[in-house]
């Protein structure tokens, strides 16, 4: 059998934890870690969904405008980013809620972002965590342009694992049909650049399957473009934390870039604004939900004896305490103002737009002038709402 | 002091900010063994070096967008967009990418990039190679757009770009890069965002910029010797606007005709009226006034001297304002 482009339509599938918790070998790629390793990711990817849940729960009671939840891909998302050493750097796209949790970015930042408090406005330079790019792909040039500065600054191959830099650039599998990913690709071939390209192929674009996106399994793109791409398990947190670990390493030794298929599945709605049912079948997530993420490392844990009930009850319990306290924090985020904001556009601000604020200011302050107080004894009436009683 | 061409003023300008910064860069198609199709850049990757000076794939998104990368990692690169008809391809990398980061981040983003254009027609090519597309970069909050029109202020004005903490859409007027005048390079440049007073005079006031200012002089110059007294302003920035220049000079002249190459509709020239109509309303003896390139595609390059505003079409609406 052979696909559209003429290849073995053998697709090899890294994985070493299997869909019922058992640790499985790999001839190239190895969990090195213990099983307190694996018992924090196991933490982090509880919380992850937490926050996840508590943020999509908060959209639906009107508090977030939009949410958009990374269900189903916390193994992708947590393996990716335990994978990072701190100078590595992150290009996510809007949904990368787990990674940014690895990064120590505070998840009330993505709640401020989905609340239209503002347009993410986190410590991108302290954290190495891009801010949220919603054009799909862009932020795959982005990276690749940063990378190429890390290699200019002297950050790759020195030798030195504490000082050498690797970027990785986050997109989805509906981003590979766009130009700017597909120009990522090039310039990182080009310029050799130390960059790992994470694609979370979570099987839907929106309505739109993989099949609408690619002929081919997606890694297959990458020797195209010279350099190598790997499928791995993306709801195995092992192998995607190995399969990472091993790119990242690529590309700070200066062998240039890679291309991950993380093969996941996106369980919820595009956003909290899209109806999956409308296009995809009740069976294929149900097909998905035998593969959870989470529920393959409990099992793991369980089995082996490395994690017992006080355990998971304790991290469930602390997922709760985060999550309660997160929701009162989403609800008491300052309002922004309108006339801040005219002070951020430029780094050096223009004549026209400040006296554009200092008229802005002006009708501002001529509401407060024009309210007329009300005297002792004349009430003022009630406003009429247009005769509706 | 030294005589130089446009573009000789713009390398030299370019030279010296690789020398005075090493963080600055130059990415872009044919701009290093090549020195760009117009040899602006001419000479700089063989003393600066290939890691400086970057021959970039032909995609001019993957351009502006890895540049954008670079200028997070604390470089300062200034693009190439060979020709004004290929920046469309880059068109969300400026407007929606980097015109943003520094709002969307309140101010911890900095991007300091330059995306030299060379723009306008007059030079007989093909299409595409003609445009004039200033006013949707101009129309784009978080963009700072300037167009040099001499070779005094292309080698100064290049510089200031290179500096500024603010992304700069960088547009040079391509049917002038051959004209020559001397550069006092140890001159004080007079500040970027400004505009000048390239001509004084008292009956009407001529705003142009880039490829036009040397056709406002000209009509100035033609309508000198029929007795009348044309002042040009040279805009040089056009977002921000230097308005204190333009609203002075209209009070003055109560008349403005405004002259660029792209049409009319929705452009500079339309800004400009607004806001010189608001602003000196009980000064005004006619209404402001415009000159451009028709409401057409940028037509085959046969009749494009037809379609570029000349000396007769300036004048012509000169005689339309003054008649008021």
């Amino acid at each position: 059998m052979s696909d559209a482009s003429g290849v073995s339509t053998e697709v090899e599938l890294v994985q070493l934890l299997t869909p019922e918790g058992e640790r499985v070998g790999h001839p190239q790629y190895s969990f090195d870690g213990d099983d307190d390793q694996i018992r924090d990711w196991y933490r982090d990817m509880v919380l992850t969904r937490r926050i996840d849940t508590e943020a999509t729960a908060l959209q639906r009671q009107g508090e977030l405008g939009l949410w958009a939840s990374c269900l189903g891909q916390e193994a992708a998302q947590i393996g990716s980013g335990r994978a990072l050493q701190k100078q590595d750097f992150v290009f996510p796209t809007y949904r990368e809620h787990g990674v940014a949790w690895c990064c120590g970015v505070d998840p009330i930042h993505l709640l401020a972002l989905y609340r239209g408090v503002n347009l993410g406005a986190w410590d991108s330079a302290a954290t190495h965590f891009h801010i949220y790019t919603i054009v799909i792909g862009a932020q795959t040039l982005h990276a690749t342009g940063y990378a190429m500065g890390v290699e200019r600054d002297g950050l790759v191959g020195t030798g030195d694992p504490d000082r050498d830099v690797a970027v990785v650039g986050y997109f989805g599998d509906g981003a590979t049909s766009q130009g700017d990913v597909n120009e990522a690709f090039i310039f990182a071939s080009s310029y050799n650049a130390p960059i790992v390209f994470f694609c979370q192929n979570n099987q839907w674009a929106i309505s739109e399957p993989i099949e609408r996106q690619s002929r081919i399994p997606l890694y297959r793109r990458a020797s195209g473009f010279g350099f190598p791409g790997v499928r791995v398990d993306g709801n195995d947190v092992l192998a995607v934390q190995a399969v990472t670990t091993a790119a990242l390493e690529r590309a700070r030794s200066g062998n240039g870039p890679s291309f991950i298929e993380a093969y996941t599945y996106r369980m919820g709605a595009h956003t909290t604004s899209d109806d999956p049912t409308k296009y995809r079948l009740a069976d294929e997530l149900e097909h998905w939900r035998l593969k959870d993420p989470i529920q393959r490392v409990r099992a793991y844990l369980s089995r082996t004896g490395a994690g017992q009930d006080d355990f998971f009850g304790a991290v469930d319990a602390e997922a709760a305490d985060y999550a309660a306290d997160l929701r009162r924090r989403c609800l008491t985020l300052p309002e922004p103002h309108l006339l801040d904001l005219f002070d951020h556009v430029y780094a050096e601000q223009t004549p026209d737009l400040a006296e554009e604020k200092g008229r802005y200011a002006e009708y501002l302050e001529s509401f407060d002038d024009s309210i007329p107080e009300a005297v002792e004894g004349h009430p003022q009436a009630e406003p009429a709402y247009g005769g509706i009683a | 002091m030294t005589v130089l061409t446009m573009a000789k003023a713009l390398n030299a300008g370019l030279r010296r900010a690789l020398e005075a910064d090493a963080k600055v860069v130059i990415a872009g198609e044919d701009v290093g063994k090549l020195g760009g199709v117009f040899r602006v850049t001419e000479g700089l990757q063989k003393d600066f070096g290939d890691h400086r000076v970057i021959d970039s794939p032909l995609a001019e998104s993957g351009i502006v967008g890895t540049a954008i990368g670079m200028a997070l990692r604390g470089y300062r690169p200034v693009c190439e967009i060979q020709f004004d008809g290929f920046v469309y391809p880059a068109f969300d990398q400026i407007v929606s990418q980097v015109a943003r980061l520094h709002f969307r981040s309140l101010g911890q983003l900095k991007v300091p990039l330059v995306i030299r254009i060379p723009f306008g027609g007059g030079i007989g090519a093909v299409e595409h190679h003609s445009e004039s597309p200033e006013a949707y970069f101009c129309h784009t909050a978080g963009l700072k757009v300037v167009a040099c029109s001499n070779p005094v202020d292309a080698y100064w004005m290049i510089q200031q770009a290179v500096a500024s903490d603010d992304p700069i859409i960088f547009f040079e007027p391509k049917r002038r890069y051959h004209e020559k005048s001397e550069v006092d390079e140890s001159a004080t440049p007079v500040a970027l965002h400004s505009a000048r007073i390239v001509r004084s005079g008292s009956d009407l006031t001529l705003i142009g910029y880039g490829p036009t200012v040397r056709t406002c002089l000209d009509a100035a110059e033609a309508a000198a010797q029929e007795g009348r007294d044309l002042e040009v302003i040279d805009l040089r920035s056009l977002s921000p606007l230097d308005t204190s220049v333009v609203l002075e000079s209209a009070q003055r002249t109560g008349r403005v005709v405004t002259v660029h190459e792209a049409p009319v509709n929705v452009s500079l020239g339309a800004e400009l009226a607004a806001r010189i109509t608001e602003q000196c309303f009980y000064s005004l003896e006619a209404p402001v006034l415009r000159v451009g390139g028709f409401d057409t595609p940028y037509p085959p390059s046969r009749v494009e001297d037809e379609y570029l505003p000349d000396l007769d079409r300036v004048l012509d609406m000169v005689d339309r304002s003054l008649a008021y």
